[in-house]
């Protein structure tokens, strides 16, 4: 009688840890699903910026004749497109991403002062390149920040938190602009 | 709009969608049924409908979007001239964290859009040149947003099956109502049918059409209102959408290429004689001014973003 007691106490513990471990296997999965979409996120706000230094020395080029009173404005953008292509971190590379963002913003507020730029074919599609990067920059962020909402979520809510520290998962920031006029976008109306 | 919410709202989705499927082929099947009985032969017809189901579905599953998009007479969107156009759908699909669908353009001043195919991976966006030429740049992401909804959330599928099943039955229900009418049962054999069975598949070969049609209105509004939120989770500015919606249902011109098939799949109902005639339950899509109220309350509450993150550009 007394061996059968612990046979099913043994029994009731061993399924106790089948349970947990198959849980604790799970999770862990999921885990990984949920920082891979995070990763790849990641990797296409890259994409995109890197699309947009492909694009600045077009633009430059182009608008450069017209522009000979305006090389300060042309040097900035160059700069800060230099100053971003090199940054190092999340926070720096934020930071110039935004500084790059302001320059073109004055560039292309420059351009409206210049009739013959503005009809330009070339200039017009580059803008609209421009303008359709800056979306895409932004989209990526958002969907970035949306996978990183899910992803904290996940960590934080019981009882994925009790295990998902020793796993080791933490959780990611967001990708914040920490300047509020930053989030207003370039306004660019070329009709 | 939280965004488990919305994932949760596109799975019961898929759920309802795959039973009134089902419910839709059982229809199909009972109508066969309902119409070989007339002739004495319920098996045969009920085989013959299901057979006649499959080669749609499979018709539909392979060939639907090809179909519709030559129905509506659209071309290949082209990177030179529809530089925006490609651009905002790009931007969109970013938004959606989905690879960007296919893009088709209809040569026609009224402004419309529309997405189909099987899949996300076989998706197709068509937009009029109407469309990009009376919206702006917001108004068109938001209808981009809409129609990428329509995508992600496994519309497109199912509208288009939906669409092929109720026209199958109405073709069946006018074939067989015409032969009664014309003919009458001829084989000596229905004289032995009893009369309850003959009223009965009168009765279904009547209303089977209409309840087929109900049922595919009330899906369509329920889907248009599910992608013109899902529209507004991705640009996070439902205001344009809810502009380019007014825009759309403002225009006067009227779009050729569309007709009674594809008239539901459009962001606006281009049959728009149609639409305000309707009764609502027929309607396919929630009238305009009750979808623009929606969108605007979205704003009222500040956007109705997931609250992470920076807004996204308004441009």
């Amino acid at each position: 009688m007394l061996g059968l007691g612990i046979g099913v106490v043994l029994l009731a513990i061993l399924g106790l840890v089948v349970l947990l471990v198959g849980w604790g296997i799970l999770t862990y999965n999921s885990l990984v699903g949920l920082r891979n979409q995070l990763q790849n996120a990641w990797a296409q706000i890259d994409v995109q910026l890197k699309r947009r230094y492909d694009l600045i020395p077009n633009l430059v080029e182009t608008v450069k004749d017209y522009m000979q009173y305006e090389q300060e404005v042309l040097t900035k953008v160059t700069q800060a497109r230099a100053a971003a292509v090199s940054a190092q971190g999340p926070a720096e590379q934020a930071r110039a991403e935004n500084a790059l963002t302001g320059a073109l913003r004055q560039l292309f507020a420059v351009v409206e002062n210049y009739p013959e730029l503005k009809a330009n074919e070339n200039v017009m599609r580059l803008q609209e390149e421009l303008t359709g990067t800056e979306n895409r920059i932004a989209f990526a962020r958002q969907f970035y920040n949306d996978n990183v909402m899910r992803f904290n979520t996940r960590l934080q809510t019981f009882p994925t938190n009790v295990i998902a520290g020793m796993l080791g998962f933490a959780p990611r920031e967001f990708f914040a602009t920490d300047d509020d006029a930053e989030r207003e976008p370039v306004k660019v109306d070329l009709r | 709009m939280e965004t488990r919410g919305l994932y949760g709202e596109i799975a019961a989705n898929r759920r309802r969608s795959l039973l009134l499927a089902f419910g839709l082929a059982a229809l199909l099947g009972l109508f066969g049924g309902a119409l070989g009985a007339l002739y004495g032969h319920a098996s045969a017809g009920l085989v013959v409908a299901v057979a006649v189901a499959v080669v749609l579905l499979l018709m539909t599953w392979y060939g639907g979007s090809s179909m519709t998009l030559a129905a509506s007479s659209a071309r290949p969107a082209d990177p030179e001239r529809d530089q925006v156009l490609l651009n905002v759908v790009n931007e969109m699909a970013i938004a959606a964290g989905m690879s960007p669908p296919q893009v088709y353009v209809i040569d026609d001043s009224a402004p419309n859009a529309f997405a189909t195919g099987r899949d996300p991976a076989h998706a197709v966006v068509a937009v009029t040149t109407g469309l990009y030429a009376k919206l702006d740049r917001d108004e068109l992401q938001g209808v981009i947003a809409h129609e990428l909804s329509h995508v992600r959330n496994y519309d497109i599928r199912y509208t288009t099956l939906v669409a092929v099943t109720v026209g199958a039955i109405a073709l069946l229900a006018d074939f067989g109502l015409r032969r009664m009418w014309w003919a009458g049962p001829t084989r000596s054999r229905n004289r032995d049918a009893s009369l309850p069975v003959v009223l009965l598949a009168v009765v279904v070969a009547l209303l089977a059409p209409l309840s087929a049609r109900l049922l595919q209105a009330a899906v369509s509004r329920r889907r248009e209102t599910l992608a013109d939120l899902g529209g507004a989770e991705l640009t996070r500015y439902p205001e344009a959408l809810a502009r380019a919606l007014e825009k759309i249902e403002a225009d006067p011109e009227v779009l050729e290429a569309a007709n009674r098939a594809t008239a539901p799949l459009f962001i606006v109902n281009p049959i728009k004689s149609f639409e305000r005639r309707a009764a609502g339950l027929l309607r396919s899509h929630p009238p305009t001014e009750e979808r623009v109220r929606l969108l605007r309350g979205l704003v009222m509450q500040g956007g109705g973003a997931s609250g992470a993150g920076p807004a996204a550009p308004r441009r």
